[in-house]
């Protein structure tokens, strides 16, 4: 069982790191990316270009939580 | 070599410099404090399982992903790695975050390895063998993805491992005749521009990587192809620019909200 927990623990550590709210920001831009990009109302290179901004503003508002928290 | 080959070279090397670095101190501590025989043994067990790590993960990755879906994994761990990276940096910057100094780190492993209780096996002291294996492995492991993704996106990854390898002699030597941490290396500064490096290369990837859910599964194209990495590079750095001056603000409203 601690071989398991130390296992998932590595993996945590070095796939997530200090701060969760970066992960789930990423997650959460690639997600409504491919939201636009299944939905059609763009064209998929424009689709990608949002995807872009959306990075950058799931990635800001994580920093501001961060630092507010 | 080409420009391009170049500055993947100095891609690798960069980002592989500042791991080399963190790695070192982690058992140049253990070496002094526990004994160098278990310290360099924790290192040469890392090695090998590190190099069955990237043959297993490399063939796994390569064999049974399509390149859609690979994009998408590889680039979403690269993103992940980088804005990380970013984060710190931009924090330590706006003087939220203290600057990382290898020789308070050095200090803090060196006083938990005084402390630690003295268990043998196999005339390996435990806790040197331990912490030197995971800090070799887990900083390696973050070597091995930056080399390979960066080396498959310029479809050149012997010239990613050059600068990798040339990084890791480097800081190899330089520890060996310095005999203390790299304290020296500007840490701070390579991070961000790694930072930068790694959240535009994983940007550009994951969302071509979306594609694997699209149609015929293949990945999706940016606005100017290649070029939209040189562009994305540009809006981290800008936007991490403004974050920088912005955050302490945000900070100084945030405690004067808590005060009132």
């Amino acid at each position: 069982m601690g071989l398991i927990k130390g296992f998932g623990k590595f993996w945590y550590d070095f796939v997530i790191g200090d701060d969760w709210k970066i992960a789930v920001a990423v997650v959460l831009a690639l997600a409504v990316t491919l939201g636009v990009v299944m939905s059609g109302v763009l064209p998929t290179a424009t689709a990608a270009a949002v995807g872009g901004l959306l990075l950058v503003g799931f990635f800001v508002v994580s920093l501001v939580v961060d630092v507010r928290g | 070599m080409t420009g391009a080959t170049w500055g993947l070279v100095a891609s690798a090397f960069v980002a592989s410099i500042v791991e080399f670095v963190e790695a070192l101190t982690i058992v140049l501590a253990m070496g002094v404090t526990r004994g160098w025989r278990s310290a360099i043994t924790g290192v040469v067990a890392a090695l090998v399982a590190l190099t069955a790590f990237t043959f297993v993960t490399g063939y796994a990755l390569q064999t049974w992903l399509p390149e859609a879906l690979l994009q998408l994994v590889v680039g979403t761990l690269l993103l992940i790695f980088g804005l990380q990276w970013l984060r710190k940096a931009i924090l330590r910057s706006s003087g939220l975050k203290a600057l990382h100094d290898e020789e308070e780190e050095f200090a803090a492993q060196t006083a938990a390895a005084r402390d630690a209780a003295k268990k043998s096996r196999f005339g390996i002291d435990t806790f040197a063998f331990v912490v030197s294996f995971k800090g070799v492995f887990l900083e390696g492991v973050e070597i091995v993805f930056i080399v390979i993704t960066f080396g498959l996106s310029a479809n050149n990854v012997p010239a990613a491992v050059g600068g990798a390898v040339v990084a890791g002699l480097l800081v190899l030597i330089a520890g060996a005749v310095a005999h203390k941490p790299l304290a020296m290396v500007p840490e701070n500064t390579l991070k961000y521009g790694v930072g930068l490096l790694l959240a535009s290369f994983g940007a550009y990837w994951a969302v071509e990587g979306l594609g694997v859910f699209v149609g015929e599964g293949t990945s999706l194209h940016w606005p100017g192809g290649d070029w939209a990495i040189l562009a994305l590079l540009v809006a981290w750095f800008a936007i991490s620019r403004v974050m920088v001056r912005a955050l302490p603000g945000v900070k100084d409203r945030q405690r004067q909200e808590v005060a009132a």
